[in-house]
């Protein structure tokens, strides 16, 4: 089982909790934009992500399982 | 352990239950909360749900199937209302007595009001209060008069005003935000909302409400009146501890806990109603942020189930706030503040990071449109960074 990390951009207002939880997946630049720098992370991700799913303050994060 | 109570259904109630569940425990589980609505979000009511902007079916905190498969005993509209922490039974409205081996305590806080009941006099804590105070504004009141410039104010305010509406905000204080921001911050924020138009007053609170069945104005502790037809009081909260007189808890300015959460042998606290030594300030607090419910929750439930090895809870407090086209994020405790930088930005364009300092250490970044930075700056706050080093960061 792998997974994928789906944001809902119309809800995401770059609060950037989800950068400071897993700086690997998540990154808000200069133009104050979140961008995805993977959408399909390791494994070993799975937890901040999950953490990140959670803390959202818009919920605009989602883990789908994918098929190996 | 066989059988947990968590006592509150918001924010930290719901995500104690889901730690609780995906930590393993797997005996009975009882949610029970004053409210009969499942565990809803409470930032998108003084801004979506007041403006109109967001239908209700979108702030529900967990989707239907999800919150059912965490399998609990729910006893939502029905409060408790007593507590015996040696016996760790709970009793609810009903006169059901829980009867459970774990108890934790996330009942929150709820508002202060003014004076008695009255027509078009609301304050905004619940989903009922928004959905009202929502229906008051599409009414079309002559002028809305906010008590109170805290962030629950001036979110309202700010809303009131996307909508057109005249609004009239006091403060007893004679920079608002003082509290949280410092009185130079402060009054930034202050100007914002003179450049929208709020009629903001200083420096004066509200004597009296007046009206008979429906208020008709309110008067300042000046003597001058406002003419006004709806009133929303935002002068801030009080822990829900009265259910817990004669419980043998500690109560103070909330429950009373330990660095680890822990309120009693197998009774833990998290959220609005939580106080606790924060090891990494130094000072024993009392959170009243979104973001903390869910941190503290998480680790409350951890303690209970795994005991003191999960150590102590010391977070870096976090919240934000949207007025207007505004995201003000504040990350620490500004509590006694004696060094303050901007370090990103400017004030003039209201688009800057500014950063605090106690004692030759980095205590806190509050960010006006700069999320990124509040991040970067938090984690300088987390790892203690010297006031000289966080000043030569550069990000």
């Amino acid at each position: 089982m792998s997974f994928k990390v789906v944001v809902d951009y119309d809800l995401c207002e770059s609060n950037a909790i989800c950068m400071q939880i897993a700086p690997d997946v998540f990154e808000v630049r200069d133009d104050d934009f979140l961008y995805l720098l993977t959408e399909a992370p390791d494994e070993d991700q799975r937890v901040k992500v999950q953490e990140s799913v959670q803390r959202c303050p818009k919920q605009a994060i989602a883990i789908v399982d994918t098929e190996d | 352990m066989k059988s947990i109570a968590v006592v509150g259904a918001s924010l930290a109630g719901l995500r104690a239950v889901e730690t609780l569940r995906s930590e393993g425990f797997d005996g009975d589980l009882h949610l029970v909360g004053d409210e009969v609505h499942r565990p809803y979000d409470r930032p998108p009511l003084s801004k979506q749900i007041l403006s109109g902007d967001w239908d209700v079916e979108r702030i529900w905190l967990t989707a239907e199937e999800k919150f059912d498969e965490l399998d609990l005993k729910t006893n939502l509209g029905d409060a408790a209302v007593s507590f015996d922490a040696a016996t760790l039974a709970v009793t609810l409205a009903s006169g059901l007595v829980l009867d459970v081996d774990g108890v934790v305590i996330a009942t929150g806080a709820r508002t202060r009001t003014i004076g008695e009941p009255l027509g078009g006099v609301y304050t905004l804590r619940t989903l009922d209060d928004a959905q009202a105070i929502r229906a008051a504004f599409q009414a079309g009141p002559s002028r809305v008069v906010v008590i109170g410039a805290g962030f629950i104010g001036a979110e309202v305010a700010a809303s009131a005003r996307g909508l057109g509406l005249d609004v009239t905000m006091i403060e007893m204080a004679e920079s608002p935000f003082e509290r949280s921001l410092g009185a130079e911050m402060g009054a930034v924020l202050a100007e914002v909302h003179r450049d929208h138009g709020v009629d903001l007053r200083l420096g004066v609170g509200c004597a009296a409400i007046v009206g008979e069945e429906h208020v008709e104005s309110i008067r300042l502790t000046d003597g001058s009146m406002i003419e006004t037809d709806l009133v929303i009081v935002g002068i801030g909260v009080i822990p829900n501890v009265e259910w817990l007189e004669g419980s043998g808890l500690n109560i103070e300015n909330g429950v009373v806990c330990d660095a680890t959460s822990l309120a009693a042998p197998g009774v833990v606290a998290a959220g609005d109603v939580a106080e606790w030594p924060n090891g990494h300030f130094g000072e024993t607090m009392r959170v009243e942020h979104w973001d903390n419910a869910i941190t503290q929750a998480v680790h409350a439930a951890k303690r209970l189930l795994h005991g003191e090895s999960v150590g102590p809870y010391e977070p870096v407090p976090w919240f934000w706030s949207d007025q207007y086209d505004r995201k003000i994020q504040l990350a620490g405790r500004t509590t006694g503040f004696d060094s303050f930088e901007i370090v990103n930005g400017d004030i003039e364009s209201r688009k800057f990071a500014a950063i605090y300092g106690r004692n030759g250490t980095i205590v806190a970044v509050l960010g006006f449109n700069r999320p990124r930075h509040v991040m970067r700056y938090r984690q300088l706050i987390d790892a203690k960074t010297s006031w000289a080093d966080a000043l030569a960061a550069e990000f």
